[in-house]
């Protein structure tokens, strides 16, 4: 499968809805590099879905522009615009009289694709995103919440788009469930280098799966745009380090694992705690407040013994 | 039952002669009867309520498609629309037979044109209601996929608007076929026409009413079936949960 991924600009793209006090998106500036997925959070009232909308003019910009390597999404037809960006929400939208493969396939039809070429694309989405093949021929009220929004992002692959706009697509989703999608749209997306604009309210998904954050706050105006790590180190106001919460440090300390740290020799390692050097640093801390000990030692996937991490390691 | 004594005082054998002895006795039912004016009463009535059935039903659901299409459409011409089709419906049958004799005659137009207004209410309504109930997120997707209105209309309100616009059609059906009996007090066509002969004898006809009407119930409940299992083949994705 090819991996075209398109950068995005939003240049002082700006949605002002006519009889309402203020703007919902005000003069948004930020460059989604290819490739990268750019999360979108803030809280409600933040325009975070409206800047989404504005990318597929499902909501008309008032004025700015929004540029899709390098063209602006006025000068494109705006049906063909649609079928080229993916498009996942949070309720999915799947076509409940339609099998799973024909809703995979919906773009491409339109597109004038083959049944044939259909339906090996489909079996090969849903093989991607997880899903046995042997669900091509269900109905959408045959699936789980979890496996719907799977068929969801397999239909929004489905024309290989450049660029894919999620709108809180594991919001409705329990917990548990969510975890797992996150973490297979994170392997995913290793695989398929989309560039992603991904809507959530949920600082701590927008975290785990964003190259870069972007925090609005209400009226549409942008707090801060930067990678997870430096909006958590540093916040550049109160609004962020309110949004981003309390155990910001806490947080930051997720986004590296223990085999990241300069382990020292592991001599005289007897009882301590072992974990894999893929754990992350918070957890890793957990570990050593709920064991009461002062350091742990870091194994490999086999078990043997790679170095030995402290607490002020972790703390760095 | 009457008999005739033979002479010599043999075993009594009931005559049937011309006269049936249940048809004599008014029965609710004499299969004799019933055997003997199938060809020339009751199936040429029941033809004839088909014909008015789906001649009725089919224009109505033409007139209140295109209805439909225009109340979903254009928004503020829903209500207006709506509120004629309950009119029409409210309208007393027979007044409405009665008030169309001088204009359209002795005609199954006479019938045909209160029997079509009638289905409008139902199958308008069905229709809107069906357009109207596609749940908002799955538009949302069609929309940000890039579907047409058009593609919309037709690869996804449409479709999913089938079981309403069917249980339409079952009702309407069903309604039809009873309220065209009635069309007969006026003009004499379709499965009324015995039943308002049975009606006019001295001490009414019992069988020919009973025949009649239970051709009638018969045709409701087959009709009704039949665009059940037609509502089934179309809709397979209801089948499945």
């Amino acid at each position: 499968m090819p991996t075209a991924a398109a950068e995005l600009v939003f240049d002082e793209a700006t949605k002002i809805y006519p009889g309402r006090d203020g703007a919902a998106v005000e003069q948004l500036s930020l460059t989604v590099p290819a490739g990268e997925i750019c999360v979108l959070v803030g809280p409600s009232g933040g325009g975070k879905t409206t800047a989404l909308k504005l990318v597929n003019r499902l909501i008309p910009l008032t004025s700015g522009d929004i540029r899709i390597d390098g063209r602006s999404i006025l000068d494109h037809d705006l049906t063909e615009l649609r079928r080229s960006i993916g498009y996942v929400i949070q309720q999915v939208g799947l076509f409940p009289h339609m099998t799973i493969e024909a809703n995979i396939g919906t773009v491409p039809r339109l597109l004038g694709r083959e049944r044939k070429w259909i339906k090996t694309r489909s079996a090969e989405l849903l093989d991607l995103v997880g899903l046995d093949p042997s669900y091509a021929k269900s109905f959408p009220s045959q699936l789980s919440g979890g496996e719907r929004q799977r068929v969801g992002l397999a239909r929004a692959l489905a024309a290989n788009p450049s660029l894919m706009l999620m709108d809180e697509p594991f919001g409705a989703i329990d917990p548990i469930v969510r975890t797992r999608l996150q973490d297979e749209f994170l392997r995913l997306q290793q695989e398929i280098r989309k560039t992603v604009v991904f809507v959530t309210h949920d600082i701590d998904e927008a975290i785990k799966v964003g190259d870069r954050i972007a925090i609005l706050r209400q009226g549409g105006r942008l707090a801060q745009y930067d990678t997870p790590q430096r909006i958590l180190e540093q916040p550049v106001d109160e609004f962020v380090a309110d949004f981003v919460g309390r155990d910001r440090a806490l947080k930051a300390l997720a986004l590296r694992t223990l085999g990241e740290l300069e382990l020292a020799q592991p001599d005289g390692v007897d009882g301590l705690p072992r974990l894999p050097e893929d754990t992350n640093l918070r957890d890793a801390l957990a570990t050593l407040v709920a064991e009461h000990k002062d350091a742990l030692l870091v194994v490999a996937p086999d078990g043997s013994p790679i170095g030995v991490a402290t607490r002020e390691d972790l703390l760095g | 039952m009457t008999g005739l004594r033979v002479a010599g005082g043999g075993p009594v054998i009931p005559s049937f002669g011309h006269v049936n002895a249940c048809l004599k006795h008014n029965g609710w039912f004499c299969t004799v009867w019933v055997h003997d004016h199938w060809g020339d009463t009751l199936q040429p009535a029941l033809i004839q309520h088909i014909k008015l059935t789906v001649i009725a039903v089919g224009i109505g659901f033409v007139i209140a498609f295109a209805l439909a299409l225009i109340g979903f459409r254009w928004r503020f011409l829903h209500a207006p629309i709506g509120a004629l089709s309950d009119f029409l419906y409210a309208l007393p049958s027979i007044a409405l037979f009665e008030l169309l004799l001088p204009v359209t005659g002795i005609t199954t137009t006479t019938i045909l044109i209160p029997l079509i207004a009638y289905t409008l209410f139902v199958l308008y309504r069905n229709i809107v209601a069906g357009l109207d109930g596609v749940p908002a997120e799955v538009l949302e997707s069609a929309r940000g996929m890039g579907l047409t209105r058009r593609q919309t209309f037709f690869r996804v309100e449409l479709p999913l608007a089938v079981p309403a616009i069917m249980g339409g059609l079952r009702v309407v059906t069903v309604s039809t076929i009873s309220i065209a009996t009635v069309a007969a007090y006026l003009i004499h066509y379709g499965l009324g026409g015995p039943i308002f002969d049975a009606l006019g004898q001295p001490d009414i006809f019992r069988t020919e009413l009973v025949a009649a009407g239970a051709l009638a119930v018969l045709l409701a409940l087959a009709a009704d079936g039949l665009l059940a299992l037609l509502q089934r083949a179309l809709t397979p994705w209801n089948r499945v949960r």
